[in-house]
C-alpha cells in the first residue's frame, strides 16, 4: 500500500538529558501513506523522538527531513507548517464548544465583517467528516461525546488542518472493542489519501492489524526496522526486551507461605466498566504484581481498594475480617498504603518541603491532642531521609527541587512511615532513572522482608520478574491468568501472555 | 538542569517585611512634622487596621485551602446589627451571642454550598455578602442602631489595659490563635495540604472535603468577630459596617506573602501585611490628599506590591 519515497526521514538523531543520552544516532523514516508502528520499553525514547518532530524538544544532532527538504523544527507551529499532526492522549480539545469549533479552532472562518462565520464552520466541518466516513454531529458539544470520538473529533482537527502526518500515543488505551474497529477504519482512509501514521503502541495484535512496519527502539537506539509481514511477535518481544540488567532480573525465588489466613482478600470486585468481578488474596509477605495493558483496569482496581473510587460491589477482608473501605482515610486505619501512579498530581505537593509531605500522611501518629510534635516529626524525617537515601538529604527543601527517583523515594518514606501492612504500589518506577529503579525495586523487597505485603502494579514486565512472588496478569477488568512467579519462564514469556499471545 | 534561583525565593518569602520596612521609612521621612512617628498615630495605625488584621487571619486559611471568601465584609455588617438589636432588647450577653451566631450560620451555609455542594467559594461568597448586606439593611430598615451598653463598647472598642488599647488586645490574640493552629497544629497542615495539591490530600487521607467546610466556617466566625469590633469602636450596628473589607483582607493576605493559590500561608505576613494596608492609608491622610487620589494611590501600591509577592 505505501508507495516509496519517505515523507518524513529522521536522521542520526541524538539527544541527551542531563549528560544521559535518550537517543542515540537514531533514524526513523515513514514512507507516504503507510501507517508505521513505533515500539519500545517506557523510556526507550519513543516519545522523545516523537517531541522532536513536533517540535517540542530540539535535538543535539542529526537531521529532519519533510517530503526529501532538510527542515528544522523548532517550534509546535514549525511542525505544524510541515504537516505533523498530534493526536494528544490528553485532549487538545475545548469541552465547552461544539465538534465543529473544536475542528477550526485558531483557524476560524469569517465572514465579511470579521465575525466567525459558524455556517462555514459547520458546513466545513461536515466535508472533514463525511471524508473520514464518520457520523458525528458537528453541532455537539464535544464534552457530550464519548471519549472515542473526542478521539476522532481530535483527528478530524489534524485533518482539517492538513495534517500530512499523524502521531498517535496509545490511541486505544481507553477504548472499548467496538470504538477500536471505529478509529482503524478511519485511520485506513487516511492512508489512501496519502496521510502517514506513526503508531505508538503496547498492543502487539493492534500492531498487526493495522501497521504496515515497525521501528523498535531500546535504550535510545533504533534496534530494529521491518515489514511487519516479515517479522513474528516472538523477534519483536526480543527485541523490545533485549537483554536485560540481571541484578534486577534475577529473582529470589523465596517462598511465600499460603496456608496461613490471608491479608488481604477480594471477592467479586467490580468498578464501573473498567473492573469486573475480580477476586484474589493477598498473603503476608508476599508480592503480588498486577499485570497488564495501559487501560486494562489494573489502576482502577487498586484504587477502589484503596477507597479512591467507589466499589460497585465486592467483598473486602482484612486478615480474614470483612471490612469496609469507602475512603483513603477507612483504607488507612485498615493499615492500607497507596503509592499513586502519579507522583506530582497524586502522591505530594510539590511545593511543600520532604519534611511536610512525609508529615501530611502521618498527622495523627506525629501529634497529641492535634498539636503537632515537632521532636518526633524531625526524627522521623530524619530516619526516613536516612533509611530511604533521599538526596540531597535537605528536609526543608521543596519536593519539585529533587529528581524524579528522589521525589519517588518521599512518596515511599512517607508511606511507610505509617507502618502499613498493606502496601499498594502503582507504578512506582514510571519517571526515575535506571540506578533509582533498582533502588526501589530493592525498597519493595525489604518492605516484603518485614512481613509486610505488597500489590505492585507496572508496565515493566523486568520489575515484575524480579521482585513478585506471583503474577495476576489483568486483561479487559478480569483477572486473565493467575501465575506463581516460577512457572514464568522469561520476560518474553510473560510478555506473550499480558498480550494474549498463544505460544 | 535549570535549578530556581534559590535566592529569589528567599526574597519573595521576606518581601512583605522590606516592602514594609520601606514604606515605613519612606512615611517617616516624608511625613515627620506631620506627626507620623508620635506614638499616638502609630497605635492609631494599630487600632485602624484591627478589624481587617482579624478578619485577614480568617481569610489566611480560606485561601491556603485554595478557596476565597468574599461575604466577610457583609457578615461583619450583618453581626453589628444583629449584635446591636438584640442587646438593646435581650441584654449583653444575648448580643455577642447573637452576632456570633450570624458567623456560625454564614459560615455553615458557605462551608456546606462549598464542601458538600460543590459550588465555588466564590460564587458562593459572592452571593452571600448580598444576602448578608440586604438582610442587614433589611431588619433595621436602613437605620443604624445605637449600642449604650457601656460593657460592650469597652470590652469591643474603646476599652485600654494601661496605655494599651483593647482592640489591640483582639488582633494580637487572633494573630496569635492564627499562627498556632496554623504552624503547630494537624489541621494547618491538612488546611496546606488540601489548598497545596487536593489529589494528593486526598490519597493522604485527609478528608478535604471537611478542611474546605472548616476554613468557611472559621472565615465567617472570624468576620462575626470583626462585626463586633465594629460596632464597639463605633458604638452602633450598621448594615454599612465592614463594607468592602474582603478585598482588604484578600489584599493583606497576598502582600503577606501567601499564595493565592492555596497550599502555602503565612499568618505573620499576614499581620504585616493588614498594617501595610493600614499604613498606607494613614500616610496618605496625613499628607492630606483627597479621597479620590488616596483611592487611585492606594490601589496602584496593593496591584505592584502583590505583582512583587506573587508567586510566579
Amino acid at each position: 500500500m505505501s508507495s516509496n519515497f519517505n515523507v518524513v526521514e529522521m536522521l542520526d538523531i541524538s539527544k541527551s538529558f542531563f549528560g544521559v543520552k535518550v537517543l542515540d544516532e537514531v533514524c526513523f523514516s515513514v514512507s507516504s501513506g503507510e501507517i508505521h508502528a513505533l515500539a519500545g520499553e517506557n523510556g526507550a525514547g519513543k516519545s522523545t523522538l516523537m517531541k522532536i518532530l513536533q517540535g517540542v524538544y530540539s535535538m543535539d544532532s542529526g537531521e529532519i527531513r519533510i517530503a526529501g527538504k532538510k527542515v528544522s523544527i523548532d517550534t509546535f507551529q514549525d511542525a505544524r507548517k510541515h504537516g505533523i499532526g498530534m493526536v494528544f492522549q490528553e485532549f487538545s480539545l475545548v469541552p465547552e464548544l461544539s465538534v465543529a469549533q473544536n475542528i477550526f479552532l485558531d483557524r476560524e472562518h469569517k465572514n465579511r465583517f470579521g465575525f466567525f462565520d459558524e455556517k462555514v464552520t459547520i458546513s466545513k466541518s461536515r466535508m472533514v467528516m463525511e471524508e473520514l466516513g464518520l457520523a458525528i454531529d458537528v453541532t455537539a458539544k464535544v464534552s457530550t461525546l464519548g471519549r472515542a470520538y473526542q478521539q476522532l473529533t481530535e483527528i478530524a482537527k489534524a485533518i482539517a488542518g492538513d495534517a500530512k502526518i499523524l502521531i498517535l500515543d496509545e490511541p486505544t488505551a481507553s477504548l472499548a472493542k467496538e470504538e477500536v474497529d471505529a478509529l482503524f477504519k478511519v485511520l485506513k482512509q487516511l492512508t489512501l489519501r496519502g496521510v502517514s501514521i506513526v503508531y505508538i503502541s503496547h498492543r502487539m495484535d493492534e500492531i498487526y492489524q493495522i501497521c504496515d512496519r515497525i521501528t523498535i527502539l531500546r535504550d535510545g537506539k533504533k534496534i530494529a526496522v521491518s515489514p511487519l509481514a516479515e517479522i513474528t511477535p516472538q523477534e519483536i518481544i526480543a527485541h523490545i526486551t533485549g537483554r536485560k540488567d540481571v541484578q534486577m532480573l534475577s529473582h529470589e525465588g523465596k517462598s511465600v507461605e499460603r496456608s496461613v489466613v490471608p491479608i488481604f482478600e477480594g471477592i467479586g470486585i467490580c468498578v464501573g466498566e473498567r473492573v469486573n468481578n475480580v477476586s484474589f488474596k493477598l498473603y503476608p509477605g508476599e508480592i503480588l504484581g498486577l499485570a497488564g495493558l495501559m487501560g486494562s483496569g489494573r489502576t482502577e482496581l487498586v484504587r477502589a481498594i484503596f477507597g479512591m473510587d467507589k466499589k460497585d460491589e465486592g467483598i473486602v477482608s482484612i486478615e480474614g475480617k470483612e471490612v469496609s473501605i469507602k475512603s483513603p482515610r477507612d483504607a488507612m486505619s485498615h493499615g492500607i498504603a497507596f503509592i499513586p501512579e502519579d507522583r506530582r498530581r497524586q502522591g505530594l505537593v510539590m511545593e511543600h518541603s520532604v519534611k511536610q509531605n512525609i508529615l501530611s500522611a502521618n498527622l495523627s501518629s506525629l501529634s497529641h491532642l492535634s498539636f503537632l510534635n515537632y521532636t518526633k516529626i524531625n526524627g522521623v524525617v530524619q530516619d526516613a531521609i536516612i533509611n530511604f537515601e533521599v538526596r540531597p538529604a535537605e528536609a526543608n527543601r521543596e519536593v519539585r527541587l529533587f529528581s524524579g527517583g528522589n521525589q519517588q523515594k518521599v512518596v515511599i518514606s512517607k508511606w511507610m512511615a505509617t507502618n502499613p501492612k498493606i502496601v499498594l504500589m502503582d507504578e512506582p518506577t514510571v519517571g526515575v532513572d535506571i540506578g533509582t529503579k533498582v533502588e526501589i525495586m530493592k525498597l519493595v523487597r525489604s518492605i516484603a522482608a518485614e512481613g509486610k505485603s505488597v500489590i505492585l502494579v507496572s508496565s515493566e514486565l523486568p520489575e515484575l520478574l524480579g521482585v513478585c512472588d506471583r503474577i495476576l496478569v489483568i486483561r479487559k477488568g478480569e483477572i486473565a491468568e493467575e501465575l506463581d512467579r516460577r512457572e514464568i519462564r522469561d520476560e518474553d514469556h510473560l510478555q506473550m501472555i499480558v498480550q494474549g499471545i498463544r505460544i | 538542569m535549570k535549578l530556581p534561583n534559590v535566592r529569589n525565593i528567599d526574597l519573595r518569602a521576606t518581601l512583605i517585611y522590606w516592602m514594609f520596612a520601606g514604606i515605613f521609612l519612606f512615611f517617616a521621612i516624608l511625613l515627620y512634622d506631620d506627626g507620623f512617628l508620635q506614638s499616638n498615630n502609630l497605635l492609631n495605625i494599630l487600632r485602624q487596621t484591627a478589624t481587617i488584621t482579624v478578619m485577614a487571619v480568617g481569610m489566611t486559611f480560606v485561601i491556603s485551602a485554595a478557596e476565597i471568601d468574599l461575604s466577610i465584609g457583609g457578615v461583619a455588617g450583618l453581626t453589628s446589627v444583629v449584635c446591636a438589636l438584640m442587646l438593646r432588647d435581650y441584654g449583653l450577653i444575648q448580643g455577642i451571642l447573637g452576632g456570633l451566631a450570624i458567623g456560625l450560620i454564614v459560615g455553615s451555609l458557605n462551608g456546606l454550598l462549598v464542601s458538600r455542594v460543590g459550588i465555588p467559594s466564590f460564587l458562593v461568597t459572592l452571593g452571600m455578602q448580598g444576602v448578608a448586606i440586604g438582610f442587614a439593611a433589611l431588619i433595621t430598615n436602613y437605620y443604624p442602631i445605637p449600642i449604650l451598653n457601656d460593657t460592650f463598647n469597652t470590652l469591643f472598642g474603646s476599652g485600654k489595659i494601661g496605655w494599651f488599647p483593647g482592640l489591640l488586645v483582639w488582633s494580637f490574640t487572633a494573630v496569635i490563635i492564627g499562627w498556632v493552629t496554623l504552624t503547630k497544629t494537624t489541621f494547618g497542615r491538612r488546611v496546606l495540604a488540601t489548598g497545596g495539591n487536593r489529589d494528593a490530600a486526598e490519597f493522604n487521607g485527609i478528608n478535604t472535603k471537611n478542611v474546605k467546610f472548616k476554613v468557611m466556617l472559621i472565615s465567617s466566625v472570624v468576620a462575626s468577630i470583626a462585626g463586633l469590633l465594629y460596632a464597639g469602636r463605633l458604638q452602633t450596628g450598621r448594615y454599612e459596617w465592614g463594607a468592602g473589607d474582603e478585598l482588604s483582607a484578600i489584599a493583606a493576605v497576598i502582600l503577606g506573602g501567601t499564595s493565592l493559590f492555596g497550599g502555602s500561608g503565612t499568618i505573620i505576613g499576614t499581620f504585616f501585611g493588614a498594617l501595610l494596608v493600614g499604613l498606607i492609608n494613614n500616610g496618605l491622610i496625613l499628607a492630606g490628599l483627597p479621597v479620590s487620589q488616596q483611592q487611585i494611590i492606594r490601589g496602584m501600591i496593593i496591584i505592584l506590591a502583590v505583582a512583587l509577592a506573587r508567586k510566579k
